[in-house]
């Protein structure tokens, strides 16, 4: 007889182990442990930077000795020794290449065990990767076709050498150096990320692409990303990451910025698998990043659609402000929480131009003994006249040791606006898996058919190749329950 | 040899035991019907067979094909040919009817050592089935059951089995909330799938889906046990007399 008994299911699912736990060997240089000015003027030196941005990295850092760290998250962890933590860690030789056949031979079978064959995309896809290894940017394809278009895709290091005027415009400008402890902590030390800046009327041809991958034990990870459409342009960005097996907790506090102008659109995927932690709560990267879109322009859109399947724990509210009228925010969402995993995710919609609109849809799925939330505000403020939010918060529950929360904060201060909101919770049900199995699948054959299915309608919203990857990756997750 | 042989079997749901020693026997190419009262354990009979865990098996065995498979998995008996049409089929979110069967015919075929149906078989044989039970071309793309009428996911089940070909199929009160167009359509489908290598066990409370599929036989169920086997003459019998009568008579034998 089949057993479908519940304990089972979640002792399956907690004993699925980490598929890509794996460390790879590369030299590393390190800054000392611990942060001080010393430190933030030893990274901004390291990267050989102009004056402008070790400044302004260092009122970062002043103001971020005044903040505490947010604790109103429905996340519990040991407080951080921030001063136990490395804040820069490079490879010691960059290379400077003109094809990958001179990359170091272990870092492309790295990518390898991933999935992520560089050369593969390369012919097939036609994706431009920008690979961040820890902090420093490795390699750079497609910049040269990019170039050609006005398009600049390179690493924030360069960007700040390379294009100062517009680093100083716009770094900072949607996500202010004060704005939160972590992206306070992120503008002071930050190591490198991606720059993209579309000019105006162009189309980007291709899909632009950075996988992110932490490397050395103890080593923080703060990425800094900033993409900016000009007037009429269109970008789709995807992002992608996953993180080796480590015993110590692993901080990450990334900050994304995107800036959208007038008729542009900005398409944001990501699929993120850090490292989890084990099956009893041991380990696991903190995740806490603040990434949030400006449509400045009329007209314009900003997309974001996450699967979100790591990170022992995750702060993380991708965020739109919808300043240029007519313009559009979406946020799509798939979290899995697993084990003693702890997510705190969600979004945040600002309107602020007339007849602004916004999207949320939220599918959480906590499995384990994981806690799993929705945090969201809708902020319509007295001008966005005639604005519209629709939000759908769908829980999915996988055995009944673990949380599913909602927390939907609705501010309106016009009367001509309409806001929708809906939530639903639901389990797995016996029957369902019955059904299923009663049509010759396995366990792991119907988990994966039924959580794909319960978040196509996010899945839909990602770049193909990236559907396919994250399919996979929902199955992964939640392997244990299943087989 | 046998298709199907249930002996002796017992069946409990926490403390109530529901089936108490059930004997059935079923060939190749034959067509049963088991009827009886409400609570005499005829579903239950078909949840077991087709191995759902709520139900603790504590005597007899279930045999197929004469391998023992009291003890295997629901997808394990699947695969080898079982086919549960359900009562009150499950709506699945999200997943179409199409990749629902697609899962379903590739995790059979991976089980027997095939290689997965191309998507031109795949699609073909979707809709050569599909219009036996005259099912519309929209239907693929909608989610498993979701919003369908009770005709709707009862022919949506004889379509599956259909797809999937089983060697025995058990139709767990397929006939219950259909209209008699819809019943004729769903004994259409079923009468065209029957041939000498399958078989058919029909779970039903009234003689009336007998008149569109013949059964061979009919077996009357009552308090856990098979208590009147016959032709199909013996549901015509039942819809005049009653359970009762059949009920008496068993306890006029076991007495006797």
């Amino acid at each position: 007889m089949t057993d479908f008994n519940e304990d089972k299911l979640i002792e399956e699912v907690t004993t699925s182990d980490y598929k890509y736990g794996f460390t790879t060997d590369i030299e590393q240089e390190f800054a000392p442990k611990g942060l001080n000015e010393d430190i933030v003027r030893f990274i901004s030196a390291k990267k050989e930077e102009p004056e402008f941005m070790l400044e302004w990295r260092l009122k970062a850092y002043r103001h971020w000795l005044t903040m505490k760290d947010p604790m109103w998250a429905k996340v519990d962890f040991p407080k951080i020794d921030y001063q136990d933590v490395y804040y820069y860690a490079a490879p010691k030789k960059k290379p400077q290449l003109d094809s990958l056949d001179e990359v170091d031979p272990e870092l492309l079978d790295t990518f390898k065990k991933l999935g992520i064959s560089i050369d593969e995309q390369k012919r097939l896809t036609g994706v431009a990767v920008d690979i961040v290894v820890d902090s420093v940017s490795v390699k750079t394809t497609f910049q040269k076709q990019l170039k050609e278009m006005g398009v600049i895709f390179c690493p924030m290091s360069e960007a700040v050498k390379e294009h100062p005027e517009l680093i100083k415009k716009y770094l900072g400008s949607v996500v202010p150096t004060t704005d939160n402890f972590y992206a306070a902590l992120n503008s002071a030390v930050f190591s490198d990320g991606s720059f993209c800046y579309i000019p105006k009327g162009v189309r980007c041809p291709m899909e632009l692409s950075t996988y992110f991958r932490m490397n050395a034990a103890l080593t923080g990870q703060f990425e800094r990303t900033l993409i900016i459409a000009d007037e009429g342009s269109y970008v789709s960005y995807l992002e992608g990451c996953t993180a080796p097996m480590r015993d110590e907790n692993q901080l990450h506090a990334a900050v994304v910025e995107i800036v959208a102008h007038k008729d542009a659109e900005v398409k944001y995927s990501t699929v993120q698998n850090w490292y989890p932690g084990d099956k009893n709560g041991k380990g696991g990267v903190y995740n806490f990043v603040t990434k949030r879109g400006l449509c400045e322009g009329e007209n314009s859109k900003i997309s974001w659609t996450q699967v979100e399947t790591g990170s022992a724990i995750t702060w993380k509210y991708p965020s739109c402000v919808l300043k240029g009228d007519n313009s559009i925010g979406e946020f799509y969402s798939v979290a899995v929480t697993n084990n003693y995993q702890q997510a705190d995710t969600g979004s945040k919609m600002t309107h602020i131009g007339k007849n602004t609109r916004s999207r949320i849809i939220s599918k959480g799925i906590s499995a384990g003994r994981s806690e799993n939330s929705y945090r969201g505000l809708v902020n319509i403020t007295k001008n966005a006249k005639n604005s519209r939010n629709f939000s759908e918060c769908d829980s999915l529950l996988i055995g009944d040791k673990c949380g599913a929360h909602t927390f939907p904060y609705i501010e309106i201060a016009n009367s001509s606006s309409v806001v929708e909101h809906e939530a639903t919770t639901s389990k797995v049900s016996e029957d369902i898996l019955f059904y299923c199995s009663q049509r010759g699948m396995d366990e792991a054959q119907a988990m994966e058919l039924i959580i794909n299915g319960y978040a196509k309608e996010v899945l839909n919203k990602l770049p193909m190749e990236f559907a396919v990857e994250a399919q996979k990756l929902l199955a992964i997750s939640l392997e244990g329950s299943v087989g | 040899m046998s298709l199907l042989k249930v002996e002796n079997l017992q069946a409990k749901i926490e403390d109530n035991q529901i089936l108490k020693g059930l004997n059935l026997e079923v060939n190749p190419g034959e067509v049963h019907a088991i009827m009886g009262p409400n609570g005499s354990g005829k579903s239950t009979l078909a949840s077991v067979i087709a191995g759902r865990e709520d139900y603790e098996i504590n005597g007899g065995r279930i045999l197929f094909e004469g391998e023992d498979i009291t003890d295997l998995e629901v997808h394990e008996r699947a695969q080898k040919g079982i086919f549960l049409a359900f009562q009150y089929p499950v709506e699945i979110p999200g997943v179409s009817n199409a990749n629902f069967m697609k899962s379903s015919v590739n995790a059979i075929r991976k089980a027997r050592g095939e290689e997965p149906l191309s998507p031109k078989d795949f699609l073909a044989r979707m809709r050569e089935k599909s219009a036996l039970v005259e099912i519309d071309k929209s239907f693929m793309s909608r989610a498993v059951n979701e919003g369908f009428s009770g005709g709707e996911k009862k022919r949506n089940e004889i379509f599956q089995l259909a797809m999937l070909e089983p060697k025995l199929a058990l139709l767990d009160e397929t006939d219950s909330g259909l209209d008699i167009d819809a019943l004729k359509i769903v004994s259409h489908g079923v009468n065209a799938l029957r041939n000498e290598n399958n078989a058919f066990v029909l779970i039903t409370h009234y003689q009336r889906l007998l008149n569109y599929i013949v059964p061979d036989f009919v077996h009357v169920l009552a308090d856990g046990r098979i208590v009147k086997s016959g032709g199909k003459e013996l549901a015509l019998e039942l819809e005049e007399k009653g359970y009762d009568w059949v009920k008496d008579h068993a306890v006029e034998e076991q007495t006797a």
